[in-house]
């Protein structure tokens, strides 16, 4: 990819961008669609503008963990597909995707937006565990926010399975309308850093030129329960203020559009 | 011959619903996507480009590369851990090898055409929507071809011989045979083939001929998929909506 990094951040210096979008304004359509694969047992496919992932939710049946034998658990992991960019490649995750991942748990798990002790079928010895993944369909920029969008609204669609008590096996084939103990919406929003403003869902060019960013997860209620400071440059604690304002608003803005697709 | 109606009342030589499209993936040079009953697959091209690492170029041709994925939720059951396995290794070089004669590659020496496919959900039939796919996103991509490649999962089951196998159908409780087949649309030569179950060799050749009809049809999707975008041309892309208004 050919990145104009000397007039991004000029721009961006005076409030434009490339693309004539307002600092503020994401891409649209903003679009959500769940149930997109039967194999899942939740699943959704989210656009912002051209970048477009997919999430699916398996469960399992497994023995709880020795800290913890009342509650299940979840498994959040990033699969950025080389058939989403020419940026990745095959094999493992690398740094992009493992911190996604790993922020979107945090995101999630740190809101307690899942009640795990409900996930619990028999204390000590068994319970639901979520594996959500997600898959990059093409990533033109903004794969942070788009992800958290698909893994909210792939864990909404989510529904329980049967299970034999005898066998403790999973019978994948059998759904039941018992959905998911989903308490809380939490979403994650990226505010970028570029030529000393600020600047929400980044193209794939302006990811490559930014001084700083910083993800906020946050619920309805404005509670923040995840952050991540990226980026090769300081930002101050007034950056911080403003940059979390910004993240709460848009926040807001795109769990209307997931409220809607529920 | 105890198999007289098929699980999910389709005829015999009748496919299920599909969709193709062209250009869904903006960052990749062409792409596809081919969808038949439940089994979905997505396709990008990149390419041609430097192929690394060096000893892998031929310096008479570029070569083409396929990856075979199934995203983590995508089989019945339970999860699939992501990574490379011996099962996808092999499929990805036999799509090599299915699209590979259609391909001329004689003017990029040194260096490779990657066909990445994922699949969001399965059920039978994915390595033939894989290559379905991949030949719609080179087309898509402007690779010079000299035909395009249909594939179709051909079967037997209780002695009838079915298109398009279902992953009910391949469970089915009495002799069945699985047959994935590629050809060539003009020619009508076979560049997939493979066979699992038992089959005698009177129903692997009548199995084969069936083909012919079968990849017809998916090539007919694939041509409109391509019309659609490049004619800007309102083509029915889709049996889906046909089926839906039965």
């Amino acid at each position: 990819m050919i990145v104009n990094t000397n007039a991004i951040p000029k721009l961006a210096a005076k409030g434009m961008r490339l693309d004539g979008r307002e600092m503020l304004e994401f891409r649209g359509p903003i679009e959500i669609e769940t149930g997109i694969t039967d194999t899942a047992e939740g699943s959704s496919k989210v656009r912002i503008g051209d970048t477009v992932v997919i999430a699916g939710v398996k469960l399992s049946l497994e023995k709880p963990y020795p800290d913890t034998p009342d509650q299940g658990g979840i498994m959040i992991n990033a699969e950025l597909t080389p058939m989403s960019s020419s940026e990745y490649e095959t094999g493992p995750p690398r740094m992009k995707a493992i911190e996604i991942s790993r922020v979107l748990d945090r995101t999630i798990r740190e809101a307690k937006a899942i009640d795990f002790k409900k996930l619990c079928v028999v204390k000590n010895e068994l319970a639901w565990f979520v594996a959500i993944d997600i898959v990059s369909i093409n990533d033109g920029g903004n794969l942070f926010d788009a992800a958290s969008m698909a893994v909210l609204a792939a864990l909404n669609n989510t529904t329980l399975r049967k299970y034999d008590p005898e066998t403790k096996a999973v019978d994948y084939k059998s759904k039941t309308d018992e959905k998911l103990p989903l308490t809380k919406s939490p979403l994650a929003v990226t505010v970028y850093k570029v030529g000393g403003n600020f600047l929400v869902d980044p193209s794939s060019e302006e990811e490559h030129c930014y001084q700083a960013r910083l993800t906020v997860g946050s619920d309805e209620k404005q509670v923040i329960s995840a952050l991540q400071k990226g980026g090769e440059q300081p930002i101050t604690i007034d950056d911080v203020s403003k940059m979390v304002d910004i993240a709460l608003e848009k926040a807001a803005m795109l769990r209307k559009a997931y409220d809607a697709s529920k | 011959m105890a198999y007289t109606k098929r699980l999910d009342g389709r005829g015999f030589d009748e496919l299920r619903p599909m969709v193709a499209k062209a250009g869904i993936i903006p960052n990749a040079s062409g792409s596809g996507y081919f969808k038949v009953g439940k089994t979905e697959a997505y396709a990008a091209v990149y390419g041609p480009r430097e192929l690394h690492p060096r000893f892998l170029q031929n310096p008479k041709k570029g070569i083409i590369r396929c990856h075979y994925n199934m995203m983590p939720f995508s089989g019945t059951g339970t999860r699939i851990r992501p990574g490379t396995k011996r099962r996808s290794q092999e499929i990805s070089m036999v799509m090599e090898l299915s699209l590979d004669p259609v391909v001329d590659l004689s003017e990029f020496p040194n260096s490779v055409v990657d066909v990445f496919v994922e699949f969001p959900q399965t059920d039978a039939g994915s390595r033939c929507a894989a290559i379905s796919a991949a030949c719609i996103a080179l087309a898509d991509a402007g690779i010079r071809m000299k035909d395009m490649v249909a594939s179709v999962a051909m079967g037997q089951v209780d002695g009838a011989i079915c298109a398009d196998l279902t992953y009910n159908e391949e469970a089915f409780d009495a002799i069945v045979s699985d047959i994935p087949v590629a050809m060539i649309h003009g020619t009508k030569e076979i560049t997939l083939l493979q066979m699992d179950g038992e089959i005698s060799k009177e129903d692997l050749i009548k199995s084969l001929e069936a083909a012919r009809g079968a990849c017809d049809q998916v090539y007919d999707l694939q041509k409109q998929a391509l019309n659609a975008k490049y004619s800007g041309a309102k083509a029915n892309e889709s049996t889906e909506s046909k089926e839906e208004a039965k």
